[in-house]
C-alpha cells in the first residue's frame, strides 16, 4: 500500500485489527446485499421468465438498441453545440477591457457584464426545468411530437452546459501565467486574438479531462429527456417491461449500459490526465508545475460535475 | 401573477422542494461519509466496497435510480414508505422515495468531496506531526482532519447546489415540487407557461445564488494557506 496522509504503514497489531475490521465490513455489506437480494428472489425478480427476454434478438432491437441511439444522439448534439456555444461565451467573458479613454470600454463593459449574468442565471437553472419549458413552448405552437422532444432535450443540456464549458474554459485560462496574455498583447495581437490564439488553446489542453468528465455529466443528463416524451433509453425500454412485470431486470440492464460508457469516459479522461501530466514533467515548462499542487480547485463542479481525483 | 400562485400552489411546491433538499442533504451526508470512510480506510476491501458503491451509482443516471425507487422498491417489491391508509399516501410515499433515490445519488459526491478534501493534504503534514512527537490520535485531531474538513467545504457546498437543483427530477415519479408546477401549467394552461417558468426558475436562483455565494466566502474564509 502506498503511504497515506491518514495512516501508518500498519505494524503487526494493526494488520491483525484490520483484518478484523475487514470481516466486520464484509459482514455488514454481505448482510445488506442479502437482505435486498433475498426480498428481490422473494417477489420473484430472478424468476426466469423476467431474463428470459433479454436472450431474444427483438428486445434489443425494437427497444434497447433504438434507445441507446437516441441517447447517444442527444448526447453527441448537445456536447457539440455546447462546445461550440462555451467556446464563445468563454471568449466573451474572456476579452480585455479596452482602456476608459476608449470608446469601446463601455460596450465592451456592457457585453461582458450580460455574459457573466447569462452564465450564472443558465447554471443555476436545473436542466430539467428547462427542458420541460422548451417542451412546453414547442408543444404550445404544435411542435410536441416529432422532433420536439429531442429539441426540447438537447436544448435543455445546451443552456447548462455551454455555460459550465464557459467556465472550465474560463479556470483554465485562469491557471495560465499572467505572462502569456502579456507576451500576445506584446507582439501585436488584439485583444480577441489573444484570447482566441494564445489563452484558449493552452486552457483547453490544460482543462481536457475536466472536458472529457463533462460528457459523463451529458450523457447522464440525456436520461432527463424521459420527463419530455424523448425516445431515449430509458422511456424506450420500459414499454418492454409491460408484459411481464421486469422492470428491474430491465433497469439493471439499462444501468449497466450507462456505468459501462460513463466508466469508460472517466477512465479516458483519466488517461489523458495522466498523458498530460507526464507531458509537463518532461518537457518541463515551468508554467504547468503549479496546476497541480491541489488545493481546491477553482472550477465549481455544479450539478455533480467533474469530482473525484 | 396572483393566478398562478393560487391555481398551482406553488408556494406548497417550493416548500416541497426545500424539504426535498433539507432531508436528502441530511441523508446523504450521513451515507456519503460512511462510503468515505470505507474509501479510506486501510483495509483493502473495504475500499472496495466504498469504490465500487461510487462507480455504480456515480455513473447511473438520477432519473434511473428515482424511478427504480419507484417501479422496483416500491411498485415490485411492495416496500412502502408512507401509512396506507392515510389519504395523502400516494404523494408522501412518493416524496418518501424520491429522498431515498436522492440520498443514494448525492452520497457519491459526498464521499467524493470529503476524499478530495483528505487528498489536498500534503503527505508532510502527517510526517511533520508524527516526527514531533504527536501521537496518531493527536496528529489525527490537531493536524490532518482539521485540514481534511476545510478542503472539502467547497465541494460539499457544490454538491449542496447540484442536489438543490436535482431535486427537479423527483417529477418523474410525481412529487409536487417546482418543476411538477411547469409541468401542469404546460398541460391545463400554455398561456401561463413563461410567466411560470419565470417564477419556477427566479425561486431556483434565489435558493442556490446565495448559496454559491456563501460557499465561495466560506470555503475563502477556511481555506487552508498553503
Amino acid at each position: 500500500m502506498s503511504a497515506s496522509v491518514l495512516f501508518d504503514a500498519p505494524g503487526p497489531k494493526a494488520r491483525r485489527r484490520n483484518l478484523i475490521l475487514g470481516v466486520i465490513g464484509c459482514l455488514i455489506v454481505a448482510a445488506v446485499l442479502g437482505l435486498a437480494i433475498w426480498k428481490l428472489a422473494d417477489k420473484g425478480q430472478f424468476d426466469s421468465y423476467k431474463w428470459k427476454p433479454f436472450t431474444t434478438a427483438s428486445l434489443w432491437q425494437n427497444y434497447i438498441l433504438p434507445g441507446l441511439r437516441g441517447t447517444l444522439i442527444a448526447a453527441a448534439l448537445a456536447v457539440v453545440i455546447s462546445a461550440v456555444f462555451g467556446g464563445i461565451l468563454a471568449i466573451l467573458r474572456l476579452i480585455e477591457l479596452p482602456p476608459r479613454s476608449s470608446g469601446a470600454h463601455y460596450p465592451v463593459l456592457a457585453i461582458k457584464w450580460l455574459v457573466g449574468a447569462w452564465v450564472e442565471v443558465t447554471r443555476a437553472i436545473p436542466v430539467l426545468l428547462m427542458m420541460l419549458f422548451i417542451f412546453g413552448v414547442l408543444s404550445a405552437n404544435g411542435m410536441g411530437s416529432g422532433n420536439g422532444p429531442l429539441i426540447a432535450t438537447v436544448g435543455g443540456l445546451v443552456f447548462y452546459n455551454s455555460a459550465v464549458i464557459c467556465e472550465v474554459i474560463r479556470a483554465g485560462v485562469g491557471q495560465l501565467p499572467n505572462g502569456q496574455r502579456e507576451a500576445g498583447l506584446a507582439v501585436g495581437l488584439s485583444a480577441g486574438q489573444t484570447v482566441r490564439l494564445i489563452l484558449l488553446p493552452q486552457a483547453i489542453t490544460a482543462m481536457l479531462p475536466s472536458l472529457i468528465s463533462q460528457l459523463i455529466v451529458v450523457v447522464k443528463d440525456t436520461a432527463l429527456g424521459y420527463n419530455v416524451l424523448y425516445g431515449e433509453l430509458l422511456y424506450t425500454s420500459k414499454p418492454a417491461t409491460a408484459n411481464n412485470g421486469n422492470i428491474f431486470a430491465m433497469l439493471v440492464v439499462i444501468a449497466a449500459i450507462y456505468i459501462a460508457i460513463n466508466y469508460a469516459i472517466s477512465k479516458f479522461a483519466e488517461w489523458v490526465e495522466h498523458r498530460l501530466q507526464q507531458r509537463g514533467r518532461t518537457a518541463g515548462g515551468p508554467a504547468d508545475a503549479d496546476t497541480n499542487l491541489g488545493g481546491p480547485s477553482t472550477v465549481a463542479p455544479v450539478a455533480g460535475g467533474p469530482a473525484g481525483q | 401573477m396572483s393566478s398562478l400562485f393560487s391555481d398551482y400552489d406553488i408556494w406548497s411546491a417550493l416548500w416541497t422542494t426545500i424539504k426535498l433538499t433539507v432531508f436528502s442533504a441530511i441523508g446523504s451526508l450521513v451515507l456519503g461519509t460512511i462510503v468515505a470512510i470505507f474509501r479510506l480506510s486501510p483495509v483493502g476491501i473495504l475500499r472496495f466496497f466504498g469504490t465500487s458503491y461510487v462507480n455504480i451509482f456515480r455513473n447511473t443516471p438520477l432519473t434511473l435510480i428515482i424511478l427504480s425507487c419507484s417501479f422496483v422498491l416500491y411498485i415490485q417489491l411492495g416496500v412502502a414508505l408512507a401509512d396506507s391508509n392515510a389519504q395523502d399516501f400516494a404523494a408522501v410515499n412518493a416524496f418518501r422515495l424520491a429522498i431515498v433515490g436522492l440520498t443514494v445519488y448525492h452520497a457519491t459526491y459526498v464521499c467524493e468531496a470529503i476524499r478530495s478534501g483528505v487528498n489536498t493534504i500534503p503527505l508532510g503534514q502527517a510526517e511533520a506531526a508524527r516526527s514531533i512527537g504527536l501521537t496518531f490520535g493527536q496528529s489525527m485531531r490537531e493536524v490532518v482532519l482539521p485540514q481534511a474538513f476545510r478542503g472539502a467545504v467547497v465541494p460539499l457546498g457544490n454538491t449542496l447546489i447540484a442536489l438543490t437543483k436535482n431535486t427537479t427530477v423527483a417529477v418523474t415519479i410525481g412529487v409536487a415540487e417546482l418543476s411538477a408546477v411547469l409541468k401542469t401549467v404546460t398541460e391545463r394552461d400554455p398561456g401561463s407557461l413563461n410567466l411560470a417558468f419565470l417564477v419556477v426558475g427566479v425561486f431556483f436562483v434565489i435558493l442556490t445564488l446565495p448559496m454559491g455565494l456563501a460557499v465561495g466566502w466560506i470555503g475563502q474564509r477556511v481555506a487552508v494557506k498553503r
